[in-house]
């Protein structure tokens, strides 16, 4: 065997590296009180450098097609890897509590070792290395939703994550069974040149669509999403919601507009009607939430919907769309799940919506920085979600059909919807009286830190056009 | 020999039981058994496309490996966090452990 095709997957070689090391390190370190300290320089400097073999790497390929990767792939990869870094850093005022703190340790690993999994994920080149880069992807997090073991919530919300995560990959293998039935080969390129059009790939198109839809939480499959997002522990929210759904989805694209292309006329009528209905139906929902995890479930549904809306396209453009559109999520998303960390921990564990009336008068700040967030997801200009959101719609429309104007027509509606829920919140903060707001109380400087990098990009990234350009000439 | 419509029969009724059985199941581990069904449907319509379609080649038998490997995997995690439930709740019924409602 040649060993040196290892060299090929840079960014998967050295986040295992990673891995190693860190399980090393958590294994030797005692358990004193300055170990969560340790470990986090460690993995938050080694975390850092991971983008270097993400910079570095080309498109290549590896062990016959198995590992396929290309220029738009390492870009998302680096990408993911910067959200990472960023739950790491945001998770600290939680991870130095004193119930988990014996524990962060595992937490770097999970973490680690489901990045490693969307990064085989997104870069395989054969059923068999997608599936497992999804199960690496899916089971360690069902354990980080577990993770605050103690609590009912956290319990209850990974049996509803695992027992979904197992049963969609179940419907999705059903599917690729079927493909591989009627064309004998898992290869992404071999299926390509062989599909055609028959009842039994179809079956195996709808099977596997749905099972990747359960991933992502798009609608007719969402049903577990609410739950899981308010159970589980806030950091681990912020990264199902950004670093995983980003990976799924963006990995959906690949295999649909690279795999699935003789089927287009099939799936891109798929595709309308789901995403059609996660936009509506989310936002209906997400309006009448008080809970603001939950509420933060439903909106990422909905962003899940304006994600999906870039693979309509069916170009290169869509390629540039999603992954600007995940970078700008990212940012946005983690940057509100900073604020609502940062609030539970400081104030006895609240993530109710009431509870953040007149925040504005006790921690200016923080609700300032909440409302750049919310207006950056809700797509107000001067921030880079509205931009985004318009390099989205545009590679819906370049289809060019009447479906399509239609459906982005129902995106632009929903628009406004979502502005109303997210200026709810905005209105609470600044608007809305209560005797008994938060008490003011000084944040860490690891949520400091988090909060800086996460403004910048929100700011950054909308002013700036160097960085669609560079996302747009990897993709191309 | 026998035909391959036999053994597809087989493993879609053995998918829609575990299907059914994982929407109607009230118990967390009667929930993961149906799973099981499912996954096993999947490894037989594998295997038997590879012996039948497919005789000189072995993707199928692989991914059937794998996929008996990773749901070995997934169940262990699974029934952790079902004990992990049982500690919470002291129940495994799917009715008892709805604390998060609207």
């Amino acid at each position: 065997m040649d060993y040196s095709q290892f060299f090929n997957m840079l960014p998967e070689a050295t986040l295992m590296a990673v891995l190693v090391i860190v399980f090393i390190a958590d294994f030797a370190l005692h358990g004193n009180g300055k170990k969560n300290t340790v470990l986090y320089t460690i993995t938050g400097t080694l975390m850092f450098a991971q983008a270097v073999p993400c910079l570095l790497a080309d498109a290549t390929t590896a062990f016959g097609g198995l590992y396929v990767t290309s220029n738009s792939v390492n870009v998302m990869k680096l990408i993911l890897t910067a959200g990472t870094l960023i739950v790491m850093i945001m998770a600290q005022p939680w991870l130095n509590r004193d119930d988990v703190k014996n524990k962060a340790g595992e937490f770097y690993m999970l973490v680690v070792s489901t990045l490693l999994g969307m990064y085989m994920m997104m870069s395989s080149g054969h059923f068999l290395m997608f599936f497992l880069g999804l199960e690496m992807a899916s089971v360690p997090m069902a354990c980080l939703v577990a993770f605050d073991k103690m609590k009912k919530n956290s319990a209850e919300s990974a049996a509803k994550f695992i027992l979904t995560a197992t049963f969609s990959s179940g419907v999705m293998l059903y599917g690729i069974s079927f493909i591989y039935g009627a064309v004998g080969t898992l290869y992404f390129d071999d299926v390509t040149t062989r599909l055609s059009t028959s009842s039994l790939t179809i079956m195996g198109l709808v099977f596997f669509f749905s099972g990747l839809g359960f991933k992502i939480s798009l609608v007719p499959f969402h049903f577990w999403t609410a739950d899981t997002y308010q159970g589980a522990p806030t950091a681990v929210t912020g990264y199902l919601s950004v670093i995983s759904k980003g990976a799924a989805s963006f990995t959906l694209m690949v295999i649909l507009m690279k795999v699935f292309a003789p089927m287009i006329e099939y799936w891109e009528y798929l595709l309308y009607i789901v995403i059609v209905l996660s936009i509506t139906i989310a936002n209906l929902f997400a309006i009448r939430q008080k809970e603001l995890k939950r509420f933060m479930a439903f909106s990422s549904i909905s962003q899940a919907g304006y994600i999906m809306l870039a693979v309509i396209g069916n170009s290169a453009t869509g390629v540039a769309a999603l992954t600007y559109y995940v970078l700008v999520y990212v940012v946005a998303n983690m940057s509100v799940f900073t604020v609502i960390n940062a609030v539970e921990q400081n104030c006895g564990g609240t993530t109710r919506m009431d509870s953040y009336n007149g925040l504005y008068k006790t921690n200016p700040k923080l609700a300032f920085l909440m409302t750049l967030a919310l207006f950056s997801l809700a797509g107000i200009p001067p921030f880079a979600g509205m931009f985004s959101k318009f390099f989205v719609f545009m590679a819906a429309a370049e289809q060019g059909s009447f479906l399509a104007y239609f459906v982005v027509f129902i995106a632009l509606i929903n628009t406004v919807v979502s502005l109303y829920y997210y200026l709810l919140i905005v209105k609470a903060m600044y608007i809305n009286n209560d005797e008994s707001s938060l008490p003011a109380f000084r944040s860490d400087c690891n949520t400091r830190l988090a909060l800086a990098l996460c403004t910048a990009g929100i700011v950054a990234f909308g002013v700036f056009s160097c960085i669609y350009e560079w996302i747009a000439a990897a993709a191309h | 020999m026998v035909p391959i419509e036999y053994y597809f029969v087989l493993s879609a009724l053995l998918f829609f039981i575990g299907v059914f059985g994982f929407v109607t199941r009230r118990n967390l581990i009667a929930m993961l058994i149906s799973i099981e069904l499912v996954l096993n449907a999947v490894d037989l319509n594998f295997a038997a496309f590879n012996r039948m379609l497919f005789p000189g080649e072995l993707e199928g038998f692989f991914m059937t490996l794998f996929s008996i490997g990773v749901s070995a995997a997934e169940s262990a995690v699974a029934i952790a966090i079902i004990i992990n439930v049982y500690r919470n709740f002291h129940s495994d019924q799917v009715n008892s452990i709805e604390n998060m409602k609207f």
